[in-house]
């Protein structure tokens, strides 16, 4: 709530600053009728501009900062019992004190956990006066001094366009500030990873059993068992990739080069926004589906024709998957197929050939290209597939290729691993990061593939 | 040189004779194209009625009438309606022994069993309807209580009676209560109040989405003020005023491929970035929110591009011509004219977003949480992710409320798609 009131005041502070900005050209040019360069607005929405912009900036750092700060200055107040104790740990420590200023207290903490939360509370609580009066002083000093350069001479327009078109370029500059995100937030752990477990046998290992090393040391028996080859995951992801794709790729392009070639126009308003719904639908719908209608209709009719197939198995999850991307197909697919000029068609016609012919022979080569990207991004969004894989596809990590058992995949795995109480530093958690650094260059890699290849085939028409 | 040249009437023949065949093959392809859409189309229409069918029984439950004894001495012992005199009161024994008089348990194994066949929540409801209208102070009224959900699929149908008594979820004793009280006509199959109202429960009689919709509401809401402006800006300055140089270049490589990471590396960098290193706490809508800000915000900016692109140069010229600044025409014809544009792309982002599991998963949203948030900082939950948890209890009835959830989401989704397309024809121009 205090966050809300200062940001309020900040804004209320900067809005009776445009009121003094513009009845001040406003005086300057009725009263003293002076010659102003831009409209009265112009200067209210500088004054604006100079009181918010500084006060907003710096109450974003400051509340940023706090918590960091504050998680270094606490580290003075662990006791050295605590500090010097065999499986000390900073960063449970610093969630342990967290939890308790946020009044989330499970069993009895410790009495310094509880000593330590008092002292970051009232951190807290001086951080929020300094950040309010420093934020309060700043809007208006800034104001202030924007509204001193008021004067018939000055061009407020071009001054007020000036930091428009700046914050415009700043927040352009946020998608690459999210990909360096990405990027830093898996790598940094993946290191820390490939120092505990050797690169070779994270890529070549067989056997993925993750273990919390609390397990270990509580002496549960398991010391040593934890192994982790992810083998069994890409092997995993592989089998219900190729499932989804030996349903996707016949329908989706026999549906493109219907949609495209051989459907009335009425016809294509109707069924192309009917296949894209299925794009839309929420994957753990898709997810729920599987797990609850189709996994057990494949276990019924295999038991029906004596097979064993598990209650949760590769082949649910590959087919409901693969519905799911049949528009990722048909809709690129359509589009290039579009794309091709119609001289190409009628030429195949003039030469006598069938629709058939031209289809296959000719338009379908020359969209070869842009139908192969389009498939190549349908395997990408396969391999990131989480939910369906998450509610219908199990998490044993069986290296088989029976698609009728139960695998586990690379985004499951991140799934089970990460929601729920992670113990910070455990191999078993940064091996996470590790699966997700390389889910992302296997999807990244493929896009930029199939963007090069859909480059490639524009420039041949152009 | 070619000897081979075929006179022109044998051409014709051949041509003739292969033309049946090469139709037949054009059939063909048209067939397999027909057969293709209506596998698709099949499949659509099995999802929803399956869902649909599953789901509809969800919206209702049974209820059991009792008539309540409303003793203020017992419900009330201080007589101020607080919630501390009220947890001391004994409502849920009033239910109780309102239940007893009509099915007349014998001895105390059958007592504490058809103490059970009332929902857990007996005592909340009994409360707050006296809270609500404290008249009922002192008659005697019928009042509708939920039953347990192992009664609910009972009276449905899921248990049945035939089941040796060993293997199912309940006893004998409870199915001859249950006939009593059915024999009263007590029981009522009735729209239930849970699933709209009620909150994350770990009974399934009880259980509702009341508290997954506010936080997805809240959870939207941050998404949208977030990425919308953002969006916006990006696409504006992309098309308008950036110079084509390596660093535009750059970010149109980034935004393709963000649009490409799977949205659960969205969830991990959420988890790495603002939980670890900005210190916010987990759960929260607002980190929820922001996730999927920057996840949706390839969405709107390709589509914001698209409709910025699609205003004639001639509207700008003619702003230029009349002595506009470049920020003008941007902020005076340019945005206002691809408005529909990119309102339809925000749309669609945010149906995305409000369809999205995965990510929230990682930022801890998928704790168990039965308060309703109030504000973006209040733990919570959101739909689709409600309805992963439900879809992993074993409780018999958590399958129709994670349809009949599922049937909300995607009736949210429907309608803000159709809002999008509606928009599109209504608003945009054609130049």
């Amino acid at each position: 709530m205090f966050n809300f009131y200062l940001l309020l005041l900040i804004l209320l502070i900067s809005f009776i600053f445009f009121y003094f900005g513009f009845r001040q050209a406003h005086i300057l040019k009725t009263l003293q009728n002076q010659k102003l360069h831009s409209l009265f607005h112009y200067y209210g929405l500088y004054v604006l501009l100079s009181s918010l912009l500084p006060s907003l900036g710096l109450y974003f750092v400051l509340t940023i900062c706090d918590d960091v700060v504050f998680a270094y200055m606490i580290k003075i107040y662990i006791p050295l019992d605590v500090l010097n104790s065999k499986d000390y740990n900073f960063n449970i420590v610093l969630a342990q004190i967290k939890n308790s200023v946020d009044g989330l207290i499970f069993g009895a903490p410790p009495q310094w956990v509880s000593d330590t939360a008092e002292i970051w509370k009232t951190w807290v609580f001086k951080s929020n006066i300094v950040t309010f009066i420093l934020c309060f002083i700043t809007s208006i000093i800034s104001g202030y001094f924007g509204f001193l350069k008021i004067n018939s001479k000055f061009r407020s327009r071009n001054a007020v366009e000036r930091i428009i078109m700046t914050l415009l370029a700043i927040s352009s500059v946020i998608a690459i500030l999210t990909t360096i995100a990405i990027i830093f937030s898996v790598i940094f752990e993946s290191i820390r990873f490939f120092v505990l477990i050797p690169f070779d046998e994270f890529l070549f290992g067989t056997v993925w059993n993750p273990q919390f090393e609390g397990a270990e040391r509580a002496g549960s028996g398991q010391e040593g068992l934890s192994q982790y080859g992810a083998v069994p995951l890409f092997a995993g992801t592989f089998l219900i990739s190729f499932i989804a794709l030996s349903v996707s790729i016949p329908i989706g392009l026999f549906s493109a080069i219907y949609l495209s070639e051989y459907a009335t126009s009425k016809e294509r308003a109707i069924f192309k926004p009917l296949l894209e719904i299925l794009a839309g639908i929420p994957t753990v719908v898709y997810g729920f589906f599987a797990a609850l209608t189709v996994a057990p209709f494949l276990r019924s009719s295999g038991s029906f024709f004596g097979l064993d197939v598990a209650s949760e198995s590769a082949l649910a999850a590959g087919l409901v998957m693969g519905i799911m991307i049949i528009p990722f197909i048909s809709s690129l697919s359509d589009d290039v197929i579009n794309a091709v000029p119609q001289s190409l068609r009628d030429a195949g016609y003039g030469l006598g050939s069938t629709k058939n012919e031209t289809v296959l022979k000719i338009v379908l080569p020359a969209a070869l290209p842009g139908v192969v990207a389009s498939i190549i991004l349908a395997v990408s969004r396969a391999v990131g597939e989480t939910m369906i894989v998450v509610m219908a596809a199990g998490l044993a990590a069986n290296l088989t290729a029976n698609p009728l058992e139960a695998v586990t995949t690379v985004t499951s795995q991140i799934v089970t691993i990460l929601v729920g109480d992670q113990e910070f530093e455990s191999a078993k958690t940064l091996s996470a990061f590790a699966l997700a650094l390389t889910l992302i260059i296997i999807t990244l890699g493929m896009n930029f593939y199939a963007l090069h290849i859909v480059k490639k085939y524009k420039e041949q028409y152009e | 040189m070619n000897n081979k040249l075929i006179n022109p009437t044998r051409a014709s023949e051949i041509v003739r004779n292969s033309i049946a065949k090469r139709r037949a093959k054009d059939n063909r392809l048209k067939l397999y194209g027909r057969i293709a859409i209506g596998f698709a189309v099949c499949f659509l229409i099995f999802l929803f009625s399956s869902i649909f069918i599953k789901g509809y029984p969800g919206f209702f439950q049974y209820y059991v009438t009792l008539d309540i004894n409303f003793d203020r001495e017992r419900i009330d012992p201080q007589g101020d309606l607080s919630d501390n005199s009220l947890f001391n009161g004994e409502a849920s024994k009033i239910v109780n022994e309102a239940l007893f008089t009509i099915i007349d348990p014998k001895g105390r194994k059958a007592k504490k069993q058809a103490k059970k066949m009332v929902s857990s929540g007996k005592d909340v409801r009994l409360t707050n309807l006296v809270k609500s209208n404290p008249n009922l102070f002192g008659t005697i009224s019928s009042v509708k209580f939920a039953l347990d959900d192992d009664i609910d699929s009972f009276l449905r149908g899921y248990i049945k009676r035939e089941t040796p008594e060993s293997e199912r979820r309940i006893s004998d004793q409870i199915i001859k209560f249950v006939d009593k009280l059915d024999k009263e006509g007590r029981i009522s199959y009735e729209f239930s109040d849970y699933i709209l109202n009620g909150s994350a429960s770990g009974n399934p009689e009880m259980a509702g989405i009341k508290g997954a919709f506010f936080g997805s509401i809240l959870t939207l809401s941050v998404c949208l003020l977030i990425a919308f402006p953002l969006g916006v800006a990006t696409a504006v300055y992309l098309e308008e005023v950036a110079k084509k140089n390596k660093i535009t270049e750059l970010i149109e490589v980034n935004i393709n491929n963000l649009a490409a990471v799977p949205s659960v590396v969205f969830g991990i960098m959420g988890l790495a970035i603002f939980i670890s290193i900005f210190g916010m706490p987990r759960s929260i809508p607002l980190v929820g929110g922001m996730v999927l800000a920057l996840m949706t915000l390839p969405t709107i900016i390709i589509s914001s591009r698209a409709a910025i692109r699609a205003v004639p140069p001639s509207v700008r010229d003619a702003a230029y011509g009349i002595g506009a600044s470049k920020l003008q025409v941007i902020f005076h014809h340019v945005i206002p004219l691809a408005m529909p544009g990119m309102l339809t792309g925000t749309i669609i982002g945010m149906a995305q977003a409000l369809g999205e599991t995965a990510p929230l998963l990682m930022i801890g949203m998928v704790a168990f949480i039965v308060d309703v948030p109030n504000s973006v900082m209040d733990p919570g939950t959101v739909l689709p992710v409600q309805i992963f948890m439900w879809a992993d209890f074993a409780e018999r009835m958590f399958i129709q409320k994670t349809s009949a959830a599922i049937i909300i989401l995607l009736g949210f989704l429907i309608s803000m798609n159709a809002f999008a397309i509606y928009l599109r024809k209504k608003l945009e121009r054609r130049w």
